[in-house]
């Protein structure tokens, strides 16, 4: 049988979904016997180099770069999955979703109690920098999602029930105590 | 007159005493209907949708209608099921519903049915809408973010006088339950308790105990809503 190929990212997340991933400890070497990864932080590589099975995203869209790094997964991957909580409806990040932008900006980087030196008053804002979005969006409301794996983080159990179905084509196991919310 | 009622419930028997509603009858007779406005001890309200089984071809509130001879209900079937899991979800969406940072999390009772119907994602676009707390009180805060309106602190915390602690604010969609001012500031620390304890979610919140359960030992960590009614078939 020929490998399937996985491709990982974290998008507004705090990496705590792909700690997760490998929590599924001596696993790992089952897997790599299963599938071979492209890009994405767990092997390093920058760039797509052929097209993809199973692209796994970690967290929401926040800002210009996610938007675009997400439609690049689109479209190098036949099979996308939001996997976390941030990934499925925004997370932590989404809290900021009830003010303003501008307020959140003053507050990050003028009034707030930890702000050390900013007499200028400056606020980021660089042509390099990506653009903040209004708020922050779940990835299925930019682009289709196939799967979704819930959990804060998904636990171990969860993504490797997951990858085992995607990859030998079997329905997926979902045992009461691995799908949670947190 | 014999005051035993008979009917069935997906094809199940159910023997019922007159005067129980089908969610009653149904816990007695060890089949779990969902609900999630309803709590034992208060009258019925109807609001949630929850309990909705077909009777007749048509959709009643299982929690509100009174059970009687010979009826055929359905219940668990995949039309009803589905209807329900879009309950959750509409829920899910409307507030802001963010359980990793949420003190009720694995004691919710939305919670635990969004797993008990394998919620994944919601169908429906989040709405995110703006919503404040208050936490004047020094026993309680009310999160209006978690809030479903199920009505059920309003009816069971009251003073001696039977005034209701909670109640209505506003209508339409910015209707919102609120903690009485003046009332807040007195409550007693036994009514703050039981008052977190009939939210089934995590609106109201008891000062000072957050996160006391681990993770693994909470409500529904193990065990779906409902499987202490279920009997072993």
């Amino acid at each position: 049988m020929e490998k399937k190929i996985i491709a990982t990212t974290s998008l507004a997340g705090c990496f705590g979904c792909h700690m997760s991933f490998l929590d599924i400890d001596e696993r790992i070497l089952d897997l790599i016997e299963l599938v071979e990864f492209n890009k994405s932080p767990i092997d390093d590589i920058k760039n797509f180099t052929k097209q993809v099975d199973i692209g796994l995203i970690e967290g929401g869209c926040c800002n210009s770069e996610n938007i675009e790094l997400l439609k690049l997964f689109r479209e190098n991957c036949n099979i996308l999955v939001s996997f976390g909580e941030c990934a499925i409806m925004g997370g932590l990040p989404a809290l900021r979703n009830g003010i303003p932008i501008e307020e959140c900006l003053q507050e990050a980087y003028i009034d707030g109690p930890t702000v050390g030196e900013n007499k200028q008053k400056i606020l980021p804002n660089n042509e390099e920098l990506p653009m903040l979005l209004d708020k922050v969006y779940p990835c299925h409301e930019i682009v289709k999602i196939d799967y979704f794996l819930p959990g804060c983080p998904p636990r171990a159990e969860l993504i490797w029930n997951a990858l085992v179905a995607l990859v030998t084509g079997k329905e997926m196991e979902l045992p009461y105590e691995v799908v949670k919310f947190d | 007159m014999s005051t035993t009622i008979r009917f069935k419930i997906d094809g199940k028997e159910i023997i019922a005493e007159k005067g129980q509603t089908i969610v009653e009858a149904a816990k007695a007779n060890g089949v779990y209907i969902p609900t999630l406005c309803n709590f034992e001890g208060l009258p019925p309200k109807g609001c949630c949708r929850m309990c909705t089984v077909k009777l007749n071809k048509r959709y009643m509130t299982a929690c509100t209608t009174p059970a009687a001879d010979g009826m055929e209900v359905e219940s668990d079937t995949p039309e009803i099921n589905d209807f329900r899991k879009g309950i959750i979800e509409l829920l899910f969406v409307s507030g802001n519903h963010f359980c990793p940072a949420c003190e009720k999390s694995g004691n919710c009772e939305l919670q635990a049915l969004a797993y008990r119907f394998k919620m994944m994602v919601p169908r429906f676009p989040f709405l995110f809408p703006q919503k404040g707390l208050d936490a004047s009180s020094p026993k309680l805060i009310k999160e209006q973010n978690r809030c479903i309106m199920c009505k059920r602190c309003i009816k069971a915390i009251k003073d001696d006088e039977g005034r209701s602690y909670f109640a209505y604010q506003y209508r339409g969609n910015k209707l919102e339950v609120i903690l009485d001012k003046k009332l807040g500031k007195e409550i007693s620390d036994a009514l703050a308790r039981k008052a977190m304890d009939t939210c089934p979610v995590g609106s109201i919140i008891y000062k000072e105990l957050g996160y006391y359960q681990p993770i693994g030992k909470r409500k529904y960590d193990k065990e779906p809503i409902g499987s202490d009614i279920e009997v072993q078939q």
